[in-house]
């Protein structure tokens, strides 16, 4: 007789990693990514903020490092202990000293987080302090970030990687490629987001490229070119028995050879049979198990288009961009779910957080589909390619949801916020060669397609051109033929429902179907849309809510994770009083991160939310944005991930019927549709939108400061270029240029005379033929002053009064903030707060606010209003441990609000906020500061005194304490001036002094021993560049010589190559002087360490 | 492009208007759901769906067309379906795409419906269908065209359990297929594979480890085979239907020194009733590929599989006689998801290891099961009559 059948494992080989450890740690340290950059942003806001959840649900203490303190990870309730530092070896060593904790999460900081864990461990402190690492042995996330060591292990289980030879030299490089063939693609190991990668047809290309690649790794990849192949990604989960699941597979739109961080990209996957969906996965599974991963992991393919072909390209072994879209695109949450793993927890333990009654351990399934766009900013860079390839260049992304690609890519197009309508019924684009514009993508590709569709090419043609798959090409000419359609109508009268419905469907908004059928001037525009809004609410043609619930409706969900489509006969859930009794309040997202409103505007919204939800009333969200906290569905009782058009948002209003809006706390976007909403009879909460409209026009303000008597740069808005000319010359040069209602200075520029402004004003004017041109006296040498306030009907409740260190000319964005402020004449608070006082009054204002001044000898004016809160609302109320954002939120809902006691001059501390620029990400850019803003993050540290406050932040944005040499290019007379004592003090450190020769007999007359450097265009020897490169120079110091942002191609070089090469650059006087002064009274090791709970 | 319009009706009264993309006629069945997000050509040519009006979830059908009728040269199976026709009563969902886009497709879905008389709509919330399912249970339906409303009249619901629907889809007579993998230990396994309604690829999975199979009829005596081992298939309907095979499978477990018995969904339900236990209908059953399959082989269940289903009755667990006892269970909703005998060689699992379409985790069953075959086989000597 035979025994009972014996159920064997699944897997048959040793897994590393696969032992359980139930020792629950204590404290546990979590490293955060820091400031957001391109490669790196919000999405680990979302994944920290996840794993404290996850680890305080089971009592565990944790304690975060993360200078950025926007971020919701960062706030009250979240971590037990938060320390505003970098997130670097010597800091994180400092803390663990302190802190003593006994596990550390790793994989939830991006590639930050991930490199300085890696560091930690090789340098064995990790094992001194007894620390284990929760989740992924360290062990695993080395072998997937050295590529021959990772293409060794898949060897191992006959799992194929592109054929590759790994190089230490630019001339191996040559070599490998030889043996592989051209063309070839070139990728450094250990990098953020395939930074100084890209595909090389020549040998001439593969040097200039591999140079730079080292510079970032000193292992670089030549690879085979897998161009036009299929690129799709699957999310994988492991726990340490051993289940697998995978939480959802992607594909990209774009074939491979962009970046995923720059393709479009759907989920699930679109054009994959059940052979090749499921023999990926399982591959995934293989590699994953081999690996002995433990938590979450992402794995990208390159499968070919004519076969069933593949090759792994890449394995994240951490929480990434893509976990965050697969979490918001499934509602799986990814993050909670791997923290939990890390402590031992098994799959099938953990419920679904949706259903609540289901296991953990599945693998979703959509009945939807989502698409990912990024969002480019590059037009705000001077000399920066908007070609898009394996490098990332992107700034964010959004996430649209719907029920077929048509109204998914529709969607998704409006949410970039780029001022496009859809896919079809935008303005038009010029495209001089419109094939080589399909051939060679760049931020404008999709616009591109439609345009050929517009003008006949075929789908084989266009598929010919970009390699994009036919499939997605079907769809897109699906939307051009509606759009056909829909133009040969004249009116609504004679435009058939089921075609409007069709429309409705496929993702038209109201706007495209007004445009194509009633072809409305630009003046009429509006009132044509809302005839088409009414036309169709009077046919029934609405669009249903259905909730995203992992499982395809086979079980109900718990959660309101939502989203509106046209394909639909029924709602998913009730409405008003049949939701509940209570009130609701419908918060406006802020939409896509780009520069200049990024994850602050985010922390603003989800704690609108909280006290709304506070005061007993439902909290309804509307972002489309998966990399933010505010889309997380536990956030609030109502999420509806859906765009922020005033279509949209009247759509939710209209169903919900909330007590009001919430328009001032996610940046922009939501308080450009204000009057709208206002108008069509939506309650918005807080300052009336006649106030808002009055701060955002230019003319009703300025009439309304004169009212008050208060000054104001003297302004002039001008038509023509001689008009511009005479009040310049009335006013004096330099003068600011810009155009109206612009966030983060967008085209503005300052010019020094009559042949920059006659050079600018031809780039401007084609910017905007419609609008004419505001030019403003620009004051040098002035204090920008800001104020973050909160009023309540017109009397201000409480303000914090910051200071910038740069003079006025930098982008407030791009400034270093100094909160309370250490320099400014008692007597100038005091006007500012008057001021403040009396524009609030006059304009009523009930909620959140902001005004920036300029300060030159107690002579203050007036630069700018926002009625809605600022970038810096998260930094200033952490710093002054006072939620401005919760009081203002109270003070909208009408609460009784106190006047709070706490006052910024009682404070014994400093804060300095540091931009954070990707200039490193953008080939040719020019790393220089303007009006216009440039960085895409920042930090925020505390400090006892403000050296070690900006030393702390810069420190957290790549800066660090010089070792070898300085090299100084000191701009101006009067800038050279100002920096010889801080070159004194370098010189004084032991450092060794470069400079550019006229620099150079600057300091040497004035007794500063230095080297003179040739300029990079001077062939001589010792030149500039060629120091740079030596790797003997670990500062650079390049003020500009004007203001415009044309700068001379010496300095441009110098900066550029600081930038290449990795060594950190400062272009401002004012920060320079405070850094190097900082840096040269306080030792790094004197830094204190303090939580900000300490302070 | 001009659409034929059509309605799906169900028991209950509600209509659902949509447009057709299929074979034009009226039909009735069991209105049923499928969640899982890839492979219609596979579950549509599944036998198990029989009799049944398949509602897919995913609205996004057809994208990458319909693969060509190649068959394989050895077996004579086609390689990229799972049998020779679709079983499908009717199909519905939500957005189909008229242009297809796959190296490997020959036709589109369309077309392929239409060559196999199946009627098919999309244009219809096939989520608010799926959730009246889920409430209500499954229920049957019809597709209605208008040209055949007058004809149609008086026509009632079909109800496909009333049936024997594992007649109608099971071979019709004995087959042998080879192997053609690589054979492990010495001699080929022999395996009598009772067809109520085989996937393919529980054949090829069976031929690819070298077996060879011995494909008999549904109600096919196999006692006076020569075989090793014995499998029981998936196939469509109410297990109680088919006596037969209960009755053969009955003897077969009675034998002294029994053969070991492997069975694939409809065959677990079989195996349970031949072993004395029960069985129901669930409320709307699995059918996806995402159902999480808890293994009993230890105390503390940790080992958790994501699996392919597609049943609509279930093994009554607590019904389970002295000596048998769950292997696997859904992690879900607690059902049972696969039983085995306590000392005997005989289990079998509700859902399909062999995947097609569905996740590949479990088809280390047929290994299992062919393990137990070839230790039985040594044991007791040669096989014999």
């Amino acid at each position: 007789m035979t025994s009972r059948v014996k159920v064997k494992e699944a897997m048959k080989e040793k897994v590393p990693g696969a032992k359980a450890h139930l020792v629950r740690p204590g404290k546990v340290l979590v490293l955060g990514s820091g400031a957001l950059k391109i490669g790196e942003a919000g999405e680990f806001d979302y994944s920290g903020s996840q794993a404290i959840k996850a680890l305080k649900e089971e009592g565990v203490k944790t304690v975060l490092i993360n200078p950025n303190i926007a971020t919701i990870q960062t706030s009250e309730g979240m971590a037990d202990k938060t320390y505003f530092l970098p997130v670097t070896p010597f800091f994180v060593e400092r803390v663990i000293e302190k802190e003593k904790p006994d596990g550390i999460l790793l994989s939830f900081g991006g590639q930050t987080a991930l490199n300085c864990g890696v560091a930690l461990f090789e340098s064995k402190v990790l094992e001194r302090h007894g620390i284990r690492v929760l989740g992924t042995p360290v062990k695993t996330i080395i072998d997937t970030e050295d590529r021959e060591l990772f293409v060794k292990r898949l060897d191992e289980i006959g799992v194929k990687t592109p054929r590759s030879i790994a190089v230490n030299c630019v001339e191996d490089s040559k070599k490998a490629a030889r043996k592989i063939g051209y063309p070839i693609i070139i990728r450094a190991a250990y990098s953020l987001g395939g930074q100084g990668s890209g595909f090389c047809s020549s040998e001439e290309e593969i040097v200039d490229r591999a140079a730079k690649a080292f510079t970032h790794s000193s292992q670089i990849l030549v690879e085979e070119s897998l161009r036009g192949w299929k690129e799709v990604e699957y999310e994988v989960v492991r726990d340490s028995y051993d289940n697998c699941i995978i939480v959802c597979n992607m594909e990209n739109f774009d074939p491979l050879g962009i970046h995923t961080g720059e393709s479009i990209v759907v989920a699930p996957s679109q054009t994959l049979t059940n052979s090749e969906y499921h023999k990926l996965r399982e591959i995934s599974i293989k590699v994953i198990r081999h690996l002995g991963m433990v938590g979450e992991c992402n794995i990208q393919f390159a499968l070919d288009p004519f076969s069933e072909d593949y090759r792994v390209i890449e394995v994240n072994a951490r929480l990434s961009r893509s976990s965050a879209l697969a979490s918001k695109a499934t509602g799986y949450p990814l993050a909670f779910v791997a923290a939990k793993l890390g402590l031992g927890y098994s799959l099938p333990e953990l419920r679904n957080s949706i259903t609540k009654v289901t296991t953990s351990c599945f693998e979703p399934a959509l009945d939807y589909i989502v698409c990912k766009i990024p969002r480019w900013d590059l037009s705000k860079f001077s000399q920066v390619s908007n070609r898009i390839g394996t490098g990332m260049k992107s700034v964010g992304e959004v996430m649209a949801i719907g029920r077929n690609f048509e109204e998914v890519i529709q969607k998704g197009l409006r949410m970039i916020g780029h001022g496009m309508h859809g896919f079809t019924a935008n303005r038009d684009i010029l495209y001089p060669d419109l094939e080589h514009e399909l051939k060679n993508p760049s931020d404008r590709r999709i616009f591109a397609i439609a345009k050929a569709f517009e003008e006949g090419y075929s789908v084989d043609r266009i598929h010919e051109l970009t390699r994009i798959d036919k499939w997605f090409l079907h769809k897109l000419e699906n939307i051009t033929s509606i759009s056909n359609e829909l133009s040969s109508h004249g009116s609504l009268g004679s435009l058939p429902d089921e075609l409007l419905l069709e429309a409705k469907k496929r993702g038209f908004s109201d706007f495209q179907v007004a445009r194509l059928v009633l072809k409305p001037g630009s003046a009429e525009m509006e009132e044509s849309l809302l005839k088409v809004r009414d036309h169709r609410k009077k046919k029934g043609i609405i669009p249903f809510v259905k909730q995203i619930d992992t499982l395809a409706a086979e079980y109900p969900a718990m959660t309101n994770y939502l989203y509106l489509t046209y394909s639909g006969s029924c709602h998913d859930v009730g409405f008003g009083r049949q939701g509940g009794d209570e009130d609701s309040v419908v918060v406006l997202g802020s939409g896509a991160y780009r520069i200049g409103s990024s994850v602050e505007f985010d922390w603003c919204c989800v704690n609108t939310a909280a006290s709304v939800r506070k005061t007993g009333r439902k909290a309804i969200m509307i972002n489309f944005n998966p990399e933010t906290v505010s889309t997380d569905y536990d956030m609030c009782d109502r999420l509806y991930f859906d765009e922020l058009t005033f279509e949209r948002v009247m759509d939710v209003i209209d169903l919900e019927d909330p007590l009001g809006v919430v328009v001032s706390t996610g940046g922009q976007i939501p308080n450009n549709l204000a009057m709208r909403l206002h108008k069509e009879g939506a309650r918005i909460l807080g300052t009336s939108p006649e106030s808002i409209d009055s701060a955002e026009d230019r003319h009703k303000f300025s009439r309304l400061l004169d009212e008050l008597g208060v000054d104001q740069p003297e302004w002039k808005e001008l038509r023509s270029f001689s008009e511009v000319k005479a009040f310049a010359d009335k006013v004096g040069f330099p003068v600011l240029v810009r155009p109206s209602y612009v966030l983060s200075g967008s085209a503005m520029n300052v010019v020094s005379n009559p042949e920059e402004l006659e050079q600018f004003l031809k780039l401007a004017s084609d910017l905007s033929k419609s609008h004419p041109v505001v030019v403003s006296k620009f004051i040098e040498g002035a204090k920008e002053i800001e104020i973050d306030a909160v009023a309540k009907d017109g009397e201000m409740l409480c303000y914090a009064i910051s200071e910038h260190v740069e003079f006025a000319g930098v982008h407030s964005g791009d400034a270093t903030i100094v909160f309370p402020p250490q320099k400014i004449y008692v007597e100038t608070i005091r006007r500012i707060k008057r001021i403040s006082r009396r524009i609030a009054k006059k304009l009523g204002i009930s909620g959140p606010f902001n005004i920036q001044y300029l300060a030159k000898d107690n002579d203050i004016k007036v630069i700018e209003c926002n009625l809605r809160a600022s970038r810096s609302f998260p930094f200033v109320s952490k710093v002054l441990k006072l939620n401005l954002i919760d009081l203002a939120a109270r003070v909208m809902l009408g609460e009784d609000v106190k006047k709070p006691e706490k006052s910024s001059f009682e404070l014994d501390y400093v804060g300095v906020k540091a931009p954070q620029f990707s200039f490193s990400r953008l080939q040719g850019a020019d790393p220089i500061l303007g009006v216009e803003m440039a960085s895409t993050g920042e930090v925020g540290c505390i400090g006892d005194d403000f050296d070690e406050a900006i030393l702390k932040s810069m420190l957290s944005v790549g800066y660090d304490y010089p070792r070898k040499g300085v090299l100084l290019s000191t701009g101006p007379v009067d800038s050279k001036a100002e920096l010889v004592e801080e070159a004194r003090l370098l010189a004084g450190k032991g450092l060794l002094l470069y400079a550019t020769p006229g620099t150079a007999r600057f300091l040497e007359e004035s007794g500063v021993k230095c080297t003179a450097l040739y300029w990079p265009d001077d062939k001589r020897s010792p030149n500039t560049l060629e120091c740079l490169k030596s790797g003997k120079i670990d500062l650079v110091i390049n003020i500009p010589k004007n203001l415009s942002r044309s700068e001379l191609y010496n300095d441009y070089t110098i900066r550029r190559n600081a930038v290449d090469y990795n060594i950190p650059l400062i272009t401002n006087m004012r920060v320079a002087k405070a850094f190097v002064q900082a840096m040269c009274n306080t030792d790094k090791k004197d830094i204190s360490i303090k939580a900000w709970e300490e302070y | 492009m001009k659409l034929t319009k059509a309605r799906l009706i169900l028991e209950d009264g509600s209509v659902f208007f949509g447009k057709s993309f299929g074979f034009e006629s009226s039909v009735a069945g069991e209105v049923v759901f499928n969640t899982g997000m890839t492979g219609y050509p596979e579950s549509l040519t599944d036998p198990s769906y029989a009799g049944q009006i398949l509602v897919l979830t995913y609205p996004l059908i057809g994208n990458y067309g319909v693969p060509g009728d190649e068959q394989d040269e050895a077996s004579g199976l086609l390689e990229n379906f799972e049998s020779d026709k679709a079983h499908i009563t009717g199909l519905v969902v939500s957005d189909y795409s008229f242009e297809h886009s796959h190296w490997n497709a020959k036709k589109s879905l369309s077309e392929w419906l239409v060559e196999n008389k199946v009627p098919a709509l999309f244009d219809i919330d096939t989520r608010m269908l799926t959730k009246m399912l889920r409430e209500k249970g499954t229920m049957l339906g019809r597709i209605v065209f208008d040209k055949d409303e007058r004809k149609e009249k008086g026509q009632g619901f079909f109800d496909p359990n009333k049936e024997n629907l594992v007649k109608k889809v099971s071979i019709s007579e004995k087959k042998i297929y080879r192997g053609r993998g690589e054979v492990v230990g010495r001699g080929v396994l022999r395996v009598v594979l009772v067809d109520c309604g085989v996937k393919n690829n529980i054949i090829r999975c069976f031929l690819k480890r070298g077996v060879e199979i011995v494909r008999v009829p549904w109600n096919y005596d196999f006692l006076g085979e020569e075989y090793d081992g014995l499998f029981i298939s998936n196939g469509p309907g109410d297990p109680k239907a088919c006596k037969a095979t209960i009755a053969n499978l009955k003897k077969s477990l009675d034998a002294n020194d029994p053969k070991p018995v492997f069975g694939i969904c409809l065959g677990n339900q079989l195996l349970a009733l031949a072993c004395g236990a029960d069985t129901y209908k669930l409320k709307y059953g699995h059918r996806g590929q995402n159902q999480p399959a808890v293994m009993h082989t230890d105390n503390k269940h940790n080992r958790c599989f994501i699996t392919s289903q597609n049943h609509g009755f279930a093994v009554d667990s607590e019904s389970l006689p002295e000596g048998w006892e769950v292997l696997f269970s859904n992690a879900n909703d607690g059902t049972c998801e696969g039983i085995r005998h306590v000392s005997k060689p005989f289990f079998s699992c509700q859902f399909h290891p062999e995947a097609a379409c569905g996740p590949t985790d479990t088809e280390f069953l047929f290994d299992d099961f062919l393990e137990e075959v070839r230790k039985h086989k040594r044991e007791s000597g040669r096989s014999g009559k």
